[in-house]
């Protein structure tokens, strides 16, 4: 990369000191010598971003195939005969990847639901409402922000076994509606709204939930998306909890049903290469049709957070 | 008078029911887990045997971590996958972020390509790589081999290379991240101080490493602490890929806690361990908020 930065610098003097030629030629030229770095650097990083996705490339097509194939080399991108039969077994065999879909889908949505609804209305409520205590319980929440999951997954257990959630889905979504850091950045984003808006609003005689609802909250719209975007990958691509939490497969998430294939089918590859096509492809579609909010959404935390 | 106390009343009473939903389940699934694994920490219990597997030990869990020869063995590991993680994806990232900034057509497309990998779960994204990883004829071994290496490492196979191995796919799924964080930094740097610098003849490379890095010390520290923090936690690509072998090679804390706990039921000591996992993030935590003052009033 310094390499191309010098040509640049070198092939710029070499433009500026040449004296024959006329301003209009020179800016000419140097135009041209910039599309071409362009284009030769758009060729540099390309090459690197389809390196970056080979593997799923690979995933694809060996998923196709049959055993016998996978490690073929060269690799053939394009499989001579397609072998549909592998999708077939993931998604109507004995483990049908629909029932971890459908788990996933249900965890994720009440999660995402219930997350949103509740960090909103507890962020708005330390960032404009003044109330005894507020300051109190808001340093709690802080103070309890950077302790890890690993700190709470033990209690939990033992809470959960108690109360008789192990095993049910409730274990995965309960503790994952009330998060500390969904609040914590709820509550920063509802500051930065100005105060005068909800004064004008109490003069109109609007009650609270007004305030909240139809005044406050659609304002807080590129927020509450970043928020819904991290909190349904988060749940989405969640390992861990269900691992410890869930036992019986019907209750199983995408990454615990994979995980499954796994131990079940060890050496299968192009199974578990279509598992893993079938777990990974619907997610890769929306991050590409939706790229901008997603990717944008995601940067946006990390200046603000 | 008395409008006002009804005001402040009715402000009050908003507020908490504003709080009540998050308030409760906070108090219930973390501020009473937490209180409650305080209190794991000095016990033994073996959990299968019920409420009669707990016994009263003090600091005995304490003194355990110090001797456990698999915790400095997880320590260890924790420390090489952090050090070899956080500054590769770090660098990466930066530098493709310039380059994409400015140099580049088709800026978002592949953004969005590389960005990929953070997006997919850390489980599928695991399996396709073990696969990949086959030490006798997977495809990276086949490439390496045609490439002339004639003994190439036996990646997730042998206790040398496992943890390489984990780190390299590792950097490959968080390098994006820091990627898209760097281009967001960038869009805040000033224009007119490239333009000052242009002026002054500065060359590309000194604009690089005087104003655009300086500039992003913000960026890079919330990188930085991020990463570490996540890095510290990994857990789901050595569950997959290596259950912390072959012979502990890939043993991390957080995977150490989870066999602990779920595995042989030693629930104090798995509390225990936990905790400890807390301090070492708190203490690099704080040295790098307390570094980053060192370097803000240094630029």
């Amino acid at each position: 990369m310094a390499k191309l930065f010098l040509t640049k610098g070198v092939l710029n003097m070499q433009a500026t000191t040449t004296h024959y030629v006329g301003p209009r030629v020179k800016i000419r030229r140097r135009k041209l010598v910039q599309t071409l770095l362009r284009v030769i650097v758009t060729a540099l990083i390309s090459g690197f971003a389809i390196l970056m996705i080979i593997p799923f490339l690979w995933m694809i097509s060996t998923s196709f195939k049959i055993n016998a194939e996978v490690f073929q080399y060269p690799i053939k991108w394009i499989p001579e005969v397609w072998h549909f039969e592998n999708y077939k077994e993931v998604w109507m065999g004995s483990n049908p990847f629909y029932t971890y879909y459908w788990n996933s889908i249900k965890i994720t949505g009440i999660t995402v639901a219930g997350s949103l609804l509740s960090s909103s209305m507890a962020g708005f409520a330390f960032a404009k409402l003044n109330f005894k205590g507020r300051d109190t319980l808001f340093l709690l929440y802080l103070s309890t922000m950077m302790i890890p999951g690993q700190v709470l997954l033990v209690p939990r257990f033992i809470l959960f076994d108690k109360l008789h959630l192990l095993n049910t889905h409730f274990a995965i979504i309960l503790p994952g509606i009330f998060t500390v850091l969904g609040t914590f950045m709820m509550r920063q984003f509802f500051s930065s709204l100005p105060g005068e808006l909800l004064e004008a609003a109490r003069v109109d005689g609007a009650g609270y939930w007004r305030m909240f609802w139809q005044i406050s909250l659609p304002l807080t719209k590129p927020a509450l998306v970043t928020l819904l975007i991290l909190t349904f990958t988060w749940h989405w691509n969640e390992y861990e909890n269900p691992l410890i939490f869930l036992r019986d497969r019907e209750l199983y998430t995408i990454p615990l049903g994979l995980t499954n294939y796994v131990e079940e089918y060890g050496t299968n590859y192009v199974l578990l290469l279509a598992a893993s096509v079938s777990a990974l492809l619907p997610m890769l579609l929306v991050v590409l049709l939706g790229q901008r909010w997603i990717v944008e959404g995601i940067a946006n935390t990390g200046i603000k957070g | 008078m008395k409008r006002m106390h009804q005001a402040k009343f009715k402000e009050n009473l908003a507020g908490y029911l504003f709080l009540l939903p998050n308030l409760t389940g906070y108090l219930i699934f973390v501020l009473l887990p937490i209180l409650f694994s305080l209190y794991l920490v000095f016990l033994e219990w073996d959990y299968m045997r019920g409420f009669s597997g707990i016994k009263w030990v003090g600091l005995d869990n304490f003194r355990a971590i110090a001797g456990d020869p698999k915790v400095v063995k997880s320590l260890w590991n924790n420390m090489l996958f952090s050090v070899l993680t956080v500054p590769t994806s770090m660098v990466l990232g930066l530098l493709l972020a310039v380059v994409l900034n400015q140099f580049v057509y088709f800026k978002n497309a592949l953004r969005t390509l590389i960005f990929l990998p953070y997006i997919s779960s850390l489980v599928a994204v695991s399996v396709i790589w073990s696969i990949m990883y086959n030490s006798k004829s997977g495809p990276i071994n086949a490439v390496l081999r045609s490439f002339g290496i004639r003994n190439p490492p036996e990646w997730l196979a042998s206790p040398d290379s496992a943890m390489y191995a984990i780190i390299i796919m590792s950097v490959w799924a968080t390098l994006g991240y820091a990627m898209v964080i760097y281009l967001a930094g960038l869009q805040g740097i000033p224009k007119d101080l490239y333009e000052a610098a242009e002026i002054d003849g500065a060359s590309p490379i000194r604009k690089l490493l005087q104003i655009t890095i300086p500039m992003l010390t913000p960026t890079s520290l919330f990188l930085a602490i991020t990463l570490l923090i996540g890095s510290f936690q990994v857990f789901g690509p050595v569950a997959v890929m290596t259950q912390g072998g072959p012979v502990d090679s890939t043993m991390v804390l957080s995977y150490y806690i989870y066999l602990l706990a779920f595995r042989y039921y030693k629930m104090g000591y798995a509390a225990a361990l936990s905790w400890f996992l807390f301090a070492l993030i708190f203490i690099v935590t704080i040295i790098q908020w307390q570094s980053q003052k060192r370097w803000q009033s240094y630029f």
